[in-house]
């Protein structure tokens, strides 16, 4: 039987600890790979470009071609590097709130129920300014988000990863089936429906990173806020309360969080999948299960992952480019996969 | 329990008079499906822009030359209406036989990936290699039948199957269904009634080209499933039991898949992966036809009118044409979500 008070199926095999200096070094790690990816994101794209011509246009110079195309990135790169942080950070929360090794926004249906909501509200309600799309979005997730966990955690045995990760993926069909039949009527906005349905940081201003930014630094500071209870939470539900910990205030306010990040994310980027469910995984071979530190480094290897598969989506395909939510996919589902085999059957 | 009072070989009686019953109300049901999906296929055939009586309608079946119909009813309705049958028996057929053959109504090839991987294969096949006829169906089969296998490679790992066999089919899915969105990204124009037809099934624009050989297949391999019932059903009661009771369960089992593989991925090539006919129709079936019988071909049945149906409201319905898959997904997915919640509550296999 898998039973609620079961302890956290720390996931995969992760180590519980690490030592101090091995993760300051893993920190100074992932900062160097974030600041060599974010130089990539830069300097590589359809178009290739001089370092001279990257400088100048980091400059402000917009002379020719080259430096325009420098200047189209910045914005993107940054956007990539919000909504990836966000995606790591809210997915690492959401397998500390269920403790389930596959939550995942994405896998959860969750980014896909910020995207009916605001497919919903383009098509009927005439949405049109930033802030009311981010707060759709943010509403549709809860919605998601509490409704996939209703019916997963419902009978005998509580939320186990099989019918979360099962009512997950049925309602992302659901969803997906449904922003279908609300765009298809109206021509004017079917043409957008793709990146409702397949997440990509392509098309991003710093407009839109603004209007999101303080959304997601709300999310950001409730979810690392919330590190030291996911920790008891860790135990199991009755030796957390022992501890001291409100365990249904502590769960609701860091689902919260969780919620609020992968929301604003989604209405910024579209459902982008998988980096949640990734991220948090190798974050826990680096410096182990302390949320203290698992959560700020899932945001910092989740920009990571979703600055690199950025690139990469601009690289394979010249002079084509391939949206971040399919690379993230095609990265992330066989990880999925990988996770679901080293699990024993019985925690499934 | 009275009747042993009254005479001795009354017990055997109730055994032969139930196996009789549950025949006739086997036949029934099947009679009832078959003449179902017949109305609604001509019905779907008599409604349009322009509305046929029935007997322009069977006259041009026939082949008869009549004014008007024969192009708007043979040419147009006729490859449309025939294919929804095709790929609903298809679906169902297939369905049925992967959730008998692993013993869950979940272990259908369009939850745990095959469609999807048929799916995939043939838009590979049609955008990026520019292939046409029966070489996309080819490519569709493969597919299918190296996602099947994949999986269950995947999942076998000290018994215990079940459970992990679909959640890796879940992953899988999504995988192919980036490579779908992948390669429709690589189309020269991003055409949304053929995205939706590789994504989520869509019966716009089908000729008879596309019917054809999805047709001949079902033809072909339809029977070749049916002929497996009895072996499929002792498969149901564990694979100890059936070889006990004579079914050699590999052979049955391989063909049984190969079989439905087959079937699934030539619909597939041809309409897309009508979304969770294949998982609806033997549930369905099995409520309607109760403990009386075997399955497959009510699930078949139960897949035609099923897709029949949500193509004449997709069509008629409501004020946009939808594809039909959009149709069945939003029926499909909350039922999905019923038997998740429903086998929670009695503690089922999952």
């Amino acid at each position: 039987m898998t039973s609620v008070l079961s302890p956290a199926p720390a996931p995969v095999t992760a180590p519980v600890r690490r030592p101090g200096p091995v993760r300051l070094l893993w920190l100074l790690v992932v900062v160097a790979v974030l600041v060599l990816l974010l130089a990539a994101s830069v300097a590589i794209g359809s178009r290739g470009v001089g370092w001279s011509d990257i400088v100048a246009a980091l400059g402000g110079s917009t002379d020719n071609l080259g430096q325009a195309a420098v200047t189209k990135r910045v914005p993107r790169t940054l956007l990539a590097v919000l909504v990836g942080a966000a995606l790591g950070l809210s997915g690492a929360v959401m397998q500390g709130v269920t403790r389930n090794p596959l939550a995942d926004p994405g896998v959860l249906g969750i980014n896909m129920g910020a995207s009916l909501a605001v497919v919903t509200g383009l098509a009927w309600f005439g949405l049109f300014s930033a802030t009311s799309i981010i707060w759709t979005a943010i509403g549709g997730a809860a919605v998601a988000a509490l409704f996939v966990y209703a019916v997963g955690s419902l009978g005998r045995g509580g939320a186990t990863p099989l019918k979360l990760a099962l009512a997950g993926a049925a309602t992302s069909a659901a969803l997906t089936s449904f922003i279908t039949a609300v765009a298809l009527p109206r021509g004017d906005i079917a043409g957008s429906v793709q990146s409702w349905q397949i997440g990509g940081v392509g098309g991003a201003g710093f407009d839109s990173i603004r209007q999101v930014l303080p959304f997601l630094a709300v999310g950001l500071a409730v979810s690392l806020l919330s590190a030291r209870s996911l920790n008891s939470l860790a135990l199991g539900d009755e030796l957390a309360a022992g501890l001291g910990e409100r365990v249904a205030l502590v769960r609701g306010v860091a689902a919260g969080g969780s919620v609020l990040l992968c929301g604003a994310a989604t209405a910024v980027a579209g459902p982008i999948g998988f980096v949640g469910l990734v991220v948090p995984h190798l974050c826990r071979l680096l410096v182990g299960v302390d949320h203290r530190w698992l959560l700020p480094f899932s945001a910092l290897t989740g920009a990571c992952l979703l600055t690199a598969a950025d690139v990469l989506g601009r690289v394979v395909a010249r002079p084509a480019e391939i949206d971040v939510g399919i690379i993230t996919a095609l990265i992330g589902a066989p990880f999925f996969i990988a996770i679901v085999r080293r699990q024993k059957v019985r925690e499934l | 329990m009275t009747a042993g009072l009254v005479a001795a070989p009354s017990a055997v009686d109730d055994v032969a008079r139930g196996r009789v019953r549950r025949a006739v109300r086997w036949r029934a049901v099947v009679t009832v499906l078959a003449v179902l999906v017949v109305l609604t296929y001509v019905l779907t055939l008599m409604v349009g822009r322009t509305f046929y009586p029935p007997g322009d309608v069977v006259r041009v079946v026939l082949g008869q030359d009549v004014p008007g119909a024969s192009f708007t009813v043979g040419r147009l309705r006729l490859p449309r209406a025939t294919l929804a049958v095709v790929a609903g028996l298809s679906f169902g057929l297939a369905g049925v036989t992967f959730q008998t053959m692993l013993r869950n109504p979940l272990a259908s090839p369009d939850v745990i990936g095959i469609s999807t991987g048929a799916s995939a294969a043939a838009a590979v096949a049609i955008v990026l290699l520019g292939l046409g006829g029966t070489a996309v169906s080819v490519f569709a089969i493969v597919a299918g039948l190296v996602v099947a296998v994949l999986i269950y490679l995947l999942a076998y790992k000290d018994g215990g199957a079940g459970t992990r066999f679909i959640l890796i089919g879940i992953g899988m899915a999504a995988m192919l269904h980036s490579v779908i969105a992948y390669v429709l990204s690589r189309a020269s124009q991003w055409d949304y009634q053929e995205a939706l037809r590789w994504l989520s099934g869509s019966l716009n624009g089908v000729t008879w080209d596309r019917t054809v050989p999805a047709l001949v297949v079902l033809v072909v391999l339809g029977p070749v499933l049916l002929t497996q019932t009895r072996a499929l059903e002792a498969i149901q009661l564990g694979d100890d039991t059936a070889s006990a009771l004579g079914v050699r369960v590999e052979r049955t089992r391989l063909l049984a898949m190969v079989a439905a593989v087959g079937v699934l991925a030539f619909a597939t090539a041809a309409c897309g992966p009508i979304a969770f006919v294949a998982f609806l129709a033997g549930p369905i079936a099995a409520r309607v036809v109760g403990p009386n019988g075997s399955l497959l071909l009510p699930a078949a049945l139960v897949g035609a009118l099923l897709v029949l149906v949500a193509d004449l409201c997709g069509q008629f319905a409501f004020g946009t044409r939808f594809p039909v898959g959009v149709v069945t997904g939003v029926l499909g997915a909350p039922y999905l979500i019923y038997l998740i919640v429903r086998s929670n509550r009695v503690g089922g296999s999952l």
